[in-house]
């Protein structure tokens, strides 16, 4: 059974502030220091214009032109022109005095927003190793704008080689910006190039040469986007694909793979993001944009925490599992589509470092407290927590979080109510404290229609929200097991199992859940549940114990929104989709829906407001065939009711 | 430039009538002490065996000049001297009594040897170690009958009973022998041949056949799990040249000939066949034949399969020949093909009608400096794209490089030691070569005298568009040289803790960079995870070119000290090897052949229906199993 390590014993680095020094020496002196990195086997940096010309003379490139001339019957010549203006569009062209420009400007910034800038130094020192051994490739979480720049802006720190950066094309739009960050090293992809061969031959050439070569190590997001629900989001296949495949093909002995967890105590776009999820426009990204955002710089922001992971070796993670000699029967250079093995190897890996990634987030005592005012507010119409109640609660939710392996950054040299209370006043836009009780500053503003009033409402419950969902994968499996005690129809561990596996399969497009790992994740929230004392499992039962009411109770709430917000997409579903409900309408569609019913006082749960939510249950019920996609439409048949019992369809047994 | 016109021949004919003489020693020198013991061991021995072995390079019995426990003639080896300088002593090689000062350091320095630090092997053989024979006494009978000789003296079944893998020679060297054979049978013709194998077969017996003893596949281990008697089935006294047809330049042999008495016999008739395998000292035509073997010129002669055109198998079903001479057929598929590469699992091969060629006119050696291993496969390319390679072209990486120079014999002169530097300053500082990096091709050129030098030239420009350096004939020279003597250096490195083997492959063009670095960094990390104390050796070089492809060797070779059980660890890595040549690409073998070290591999390498093909073709021909090394399948 399950016998994973005690995640309290969990090991991790220690950090150290890197503002600390910048508070006292000069930025200029650090901005224009000597800056001498350590190579992959010694290989300099490569010219873009040389990295160019690799490029455009690889056989890679050389192939797809002519497939594709042959194709359209354009003359190669002209394929190969629209390459390399492909090739312009996107390449980036590092130079260091842009960087050293960022290094100067991003001092001064960083040091007005943010109180510090934790870094685990152990975990630099491990990346240099790294750098010097195999490719690099870097994977930041993505939680915000900032997360690029501080990448490379703590690289440039630690005298490391400076990342090239996959940047999406929305940057581009922003006229100096963009090209000053393609200057720092971010290169440029379209969001979507679908069928378009020429552009993916030439785009992922590009990144396996920056590769296959070492010149740089090549960061990218495996989120694809930044998470506006803090949220880890499932993963995107298509770079790490391009990123293993000069491993799998042989072209490199391996690829280091660096998970880094960037947490951020109080994020810049906090609202931002919550307007986004409810339907609210955010205003495209322009260089006026970012200037009008210089409000923000007044504002405390807290502490970052960067912790860079372990290195992960693709060949050990392909060990056993990809079969590489079938990659010898044809020509490396012809492009083809990857296997079904292959695909699932590079899913399950993804997955493997999103959870790498959510493991080393630092969480802040304030993450502890969102959970426990969202629960309180969602418990009914009450006038807020008692501060003493609040943080006698938190202290309680701080040991229960330790047990599960958290990585909660609690003060332990202040009190736990200076710790509260020096939470809630970094985050005095989200709480209010009246006559001693704590709660949600929910009733603020003047609204004219009860929607805009939910709305705004609904803005303060999301940023909530996110601060919660830092937490959630710390508690996830625990609470998809309390949701299915809770649920099943007895307390047999096959029923509880069944009913474990239902969720989990439910949710697996909302939450991080390693596809395959059901067995595993259910062991795994056993474990965690039987050692904190909530439950006790039998060969054959499991039982909640006297003192596990309270935990479990905890657990059920954290999920409830969740399920609470399926359920009603799912009415809405039953009651209102027509058989002309296309994917544009379904979002503004179900938004109607939701608010009627909150309005109407039979949903609690602002935060179902969430069109993060509303497309991953949508995407979960297409994905049970609860859905069907016709040609754009959204139809159903048979949805079941998720009030009910789980199915019984699961094959799965213990 | 050419300073040895038309020597190659001559000097041949010296060096063969040097190693002529010196057998000729070995054969008359009064017994010694030693073997005054072992013979009055072998009291069993049947008065038939005692036939002189007179006039044949490899005696019956094969201890009175090989060695027992390592590589090659027992008066050769590397060893320090008082001095503590390494020395190769003996006679037979152009090496031979040369000091050579740089050895040590490279010793050291590579693998962290220390002198002080010794494991030397077992001195002899205690027969207490070998199980008595199981006899099959009826066969054993009607054997005698027949009068062809046979022993089943201890030393004469050991020394049969392996080939010169490392796990091999390190439990000889330890004293510790496995299954053996029971029984050493000598045929000297093919109906000897034919005569033993229906016994065999009517007393169902297991027959191994033994040629030259140099497999490097476990090919001659007896399988420990097979309780027949065991017969080692050894050709050596089968080494006539039968005839030579100069019309159709064809020769018809004996396949018990081994390599060098096969070229130095034609050599006396001015002919040669061209193939010469860097084992070609004691490996054999038959053996060759058997394992799909490989010569270092095949540029000019081709492979095996290209050089034979008939040959003899003798089976449990009859013999398998081909009705004709002619030079190709088209009836049906090649049964050459059955029997070459059947490693021994189908018959004995007897006799072999091969291909020759007239002495080429002139030979000349040479070498290329490249900067890099990168720079130096990309000339072999375009040498085998323009398909001009030279007779052979080999191209060795740093580490080789680095490891040849280790072997340079003590300078003779100030003049040259000082040529020498000036020769290095010239590569590293003038022409910007980074000494960790350069690699070196070795060149042997041969045909007409003209012919020859327009080819050089052609080889040199081509070398020149890719960097490359001539760096004169004595490097290349000594680079074919250092073959022969690289597998003595083996049995030095065991005295010191040191153990290594070499393996090859065949691989793509386009992947030979890419292999050749993966295989040696998982070499090394294997070496790291398997708790080895000192970084390994983990080398490599193109040995033979190909339109399509080149043949690769490793070499690998770490310092063991500190592991409880080296054989496994070693195993482990080049097991590990072997799965890193195969994900990128590679061969199963070039031409080492499967025995049973690759079985395990064998039917993802061909298939299953491939599989079923030979498994098949092994059912018809041996059902009983009789030829039962286990190898291949």
């Amino acid at each position: 059974h399950y016998n994973q390590r005690d995640p309290m014993l969990k090991k991790r680095d220690d950090f150290e502030d890197v503002l600390e020094e910048r508070r006292n020496s000069s930025d200029l002196r650090y901005a224009l220091r000597c800056y001498t990195p350590v190579l992959y086997k010694g290989v300099p940096p490569c010219k873009s214009s040389m990295l160019k010309s690799m490029v455009l003379q690889s056989d890679q490139l050389h192939y797809v032109i002519s497939q594709v001339s042959k194709e359209t019957g354009r003359k190669t010549d002209e394929v190969q022109e629209e390459a390399s203006a492909i090739l312009d569009e996107m390449a980036h062209c590092q130079q260091l005095s842009t960087v050293r420009f960022f290094a100067f400007t991003l001092s001064k910034v960083f040091k007005s927003l943010f109180r510090s800038i934790c870094v685990n130094e152990e975990g630099i020192q491990r990346l240099q190793q790294a750098i010097q051994e195999h490719p690099v490739v870097l994977l930041p979480s993505h939680r915000s704008y900032m997360d690029f720049l501080l990448m490379s802006y703590l690289l440039y720190t630690y005298d490391l080689t400076l990342p090239v950066i996959a940047a999406g094309m929305d940057f581009m739009g922003m006229k100096f910006v963009g090209e000053m960050l393609r200057m720092s090293g971010a290169f440029f992809i379209r969001r979507s190039f679908g069928g378009d061969k020429l552009y993916w031959a030439v785009f992922s050439e590009y990144v396996k040469t920056m590769l296959k070569n070492g010149f740089a190590p090549v960061e990218f997001f495996l989120e694809g986007t930044r998470s506006r629900t803090s949220k880890s989001l499932t993963p995107k296949l298509g770079l790490l694909n391009i990123a293993m495949d000069p491993f799998l093909k042989g072209e490199v002995f391996d690829v280091s793979v660096v998970p880094v967890s960037i947490s951020y105590e109080r994020i810049l776009e906090e609202t931002l993001y919550a307007r986004e999820l409810l339907g609210i426009p955010k205003p495209k990204e322009s260089t006026s944009g970012l200037f009008k955002a210089r409000k923000v710089l007044s504002e405390d922001y807290g502490s970052i925490h960067v912790y860079f992971g372990q290195p992960v070796s693709v060949r050990s993670l392909a060990e056993g599992r990809v079969n590489r000699r079938q990659f010898n029967l044809v020509p490396r250079h012809i492009p083809g589509k990857p296997g079904e093995d292959i695909h699932s190897f590079v899913n399950d890996s993804a997955y493997k470092l999103v959870r790498a990634q959510e493991e080393n987030m630092v969480l802040k005592p304030w993450v502890l407290l969102a959970s426990l005012l969202l629960q309180n507010q969602a418990a009914g119409p009450k006038e807020g927590l008692p501060l003493d109640e609040l943080t006698a609660q938190a202290v309680w939710l701080r040991d229960l979080s330790r047990q599960y392996g958290a990585f909660l950054h609690w003060p332990d040299q202040m009190t736990p109510s200076e710790v509260v209370s020096s939470s809630l006043s970094l985050h005095r836009g989200l709480v209010r404290i009246c006559e001693g009780k704590v709660q949600l500053a929910v009733e603020q503003g003047l609204a004219a229609t009860p929607e805009e009033k939910l709305l705004n409402q609904a803005v303060i419950v999301l940023s909530c929200a996110s601060y919660r969902n830092q937490a959630l994968h710390v508690f996830l499996r625990p609470a998809l097991l309390a949701s299915a005690i809770h649920t099943a129809s007895s307390t047999q561990k096959q029923e509880v199992f069944n009913s474990f596996s239902f969720l989990r399969n439910m949710f697996s497009n909302e939450f991080i859940l390693c596809p395959g790992a059901t067995v595993q994740d259910f062991e795994e929230a056993s474990y965690l549940l039987v050692k904190t004392g909530a439950v006790q499992v039998s060969q054959q039962e499991v039982v909640v114990t006297e003192g596990g009411h309270r935990t479990l109770a905890f657990l059920i709430a954290m999920l409830d929104p969740f399920l609470q917000g399926y359920q009603v997409v799912c009415r809405f579903l039953c009651e209102e989709a027509t058989e002309t409900l296309t994917e544009k309408q379904f979002i503004p569609a179900v938004r109607k829906f939701i608010i009627k019913h909150l309005l109407a006082g039979g949903l609690r749960y602002a935060e179902v407001l969430s069109s993060d939510l509303q497309k991953n249950s949508l995407a979960a019920f297409l994905r049970l065939g609860a859905v069907q996609k016709i040609k754009g439409y959204v139809g159903f048949d048979h949805l079941e009711c998720l009030v009910g019992p789980p199915s019984r369809a699961q094959n799965t047994t213990l | 430039m050419a300073s040895n016109s038309s020597g190659g021949g001559s000097d041949r004919q010296r060096i063969a009538q040097q190693r002529l003489r010196i057998i000729a020693g070995h054969l008359r020198r009064p017994v010694d002490v030693d073997s005054t013991i072992l013979a009055a061991e072998c009291k069993a021995q049947d008065s038939k065996t005692d036939v002189s072995s007179e006039g044949k390079t490899v005696p019956r019995r094969r201890q009175e000049i090989m060695k027992w426990n390592g590589w090659g003639y027992s008066d050769t080896k590397f060893l320090f001297n008082k001095k503590g300088q390494a020395e190769f002593t003996g006679k037979r090689y152009k090496l031979s009594g040369m000091i050579m000062p740089a050895l040590k350091d490279w010793l050291e320095d590579t693998f962290g040897t220390n002198l002080q630090h010794k494991s030397p092997a077992t001195p002899i053989l205690t027969s207490s170690a070998v199980q008595p024979p199981t006899l099959n006494e009826a066969f054993v009978e009607e054997l005698k009958s027949t009068g062809i000789p046979f022993s089943h003296d201890a030393e004469d079944r050991v020394f049969r009973a392996h080939g010169h893998c490392l796990h091999e020679i390190f439990a000889l060297r330890e004293g510790k022998v496995g299954r053996v054979p029971d029984l050493v049978v000598w045929p000297n013709c093919h109906n000897d041949v034919v005569r033993i194998v229906e016994l065999a077969c009517k007393h169902n017996v297991c027959l191994i056949p033994y040629g030259g003893g140099t497999s490097v596949s476990s090919g001659l281990e007896c399988p420990p799990e097979e309780t027949r008697s065991i017969v080692s089935l050894d050709t050596s006294q089968m080494s006539r040249i039968l005839w030579i047809d100069e019309k159709n330049l064809t020769a018809h042999m004996e396949a018990g000939i081994v390599g060098q008495d096969l070229e130095r016999l034609l050599n006396e008739s001015g002919y040669c066949t061209g193939h010469e395998p860097d084992s070609m000292e004691f490996s054999s035509l038959g053996g060759w034949v058997a394992t799909r073997a490989s010569g270092m010129k095949k540029n000019i002669y081709g492979n095996i399969e290209d050089l034979v055109i008939r040959v003899k198998m003798v089976t449990p079903q009859g013999v398998i020949e081909k009705s004709c001479l002619g030079p190709r057929m088209s009836t049906g598929p090649d049964i050459h093909h059955f029997i070459m590469g059947s490693e021994g699992t189908l018959g004995v091969v007897t006799e072999v009608t091969m291909k020759i060629r007239p002495m080429p006119e002139y030979q000349k050696y040479g070498s290329v400096v490249f900067p890099n291993f990168e720079q130096g496969v990309a000339c072999l390319r375009e040498v085998a794209k323009q398909r001009c390679a030279p007779a052979s072209i080999r191209l060795m990486d740093n580490e080789q490089f680095k490891f040849g120079h280790a072997l340079k014999p003590q300078v003779s002169s100030m003049f040259t030691s000082f040529l020498d530097g000036l020769k290095t300053f010239y590569i590293t500082k003038f022409k910007g070569f980074d000494p960790n990096c350069l690699c070196v091709a070795t060149l042997l050129f041969e045909g007409h005298r003209e012919k020859v030098l327009q080819h050089e030239k052609q080889v040199y420009d081509i070398a020149a568009q890719f960097g490359g350096l001539a760096a004169g004939e004595d490097n290349g020279q000594r680079g074919y040289m250092l073959t022969f003597v690289i597998a003595y250096l083996r049995d030095l490195g065991m005295d010191y803790y040191v153990i290594g083997e070499s393996f090859e492959t065949s691989v793509p063009w386009d992947r030979v960079l890419d292999i050749c670095r993966n295989v040696k960094l998982r070499i090394i990390q294997e070496c790291k995870d398997k708790g080895v104390q000192f970084q390994p050796l983990a080398s490599c070089r193109a040995t033979q070119t190909y339109d399509s492809g080149a043949c690769v060797y490793f070499y690998f070779a770490f310092n063991y000290r500190g592991l409880s059980d080296p054989v496994h660890v070693f195993e482990e890595v080049e097991h590990a090897a072997r799965e890193e040549i195969l994900a990128n690409g590679g061969s199963l073998s070039h031409h080492h052949g499967v025995g049973k070290l690759r079985k395990e591999w064998m039917r993802e390498a061909v298939s299953n229906v491939g599989m079923g093909m030979l498994k098949s073709v092994k059912d018809y021909v041996d059902p009983n199993n009789i030829f039962g090394n286990r190898n291949l399948l």
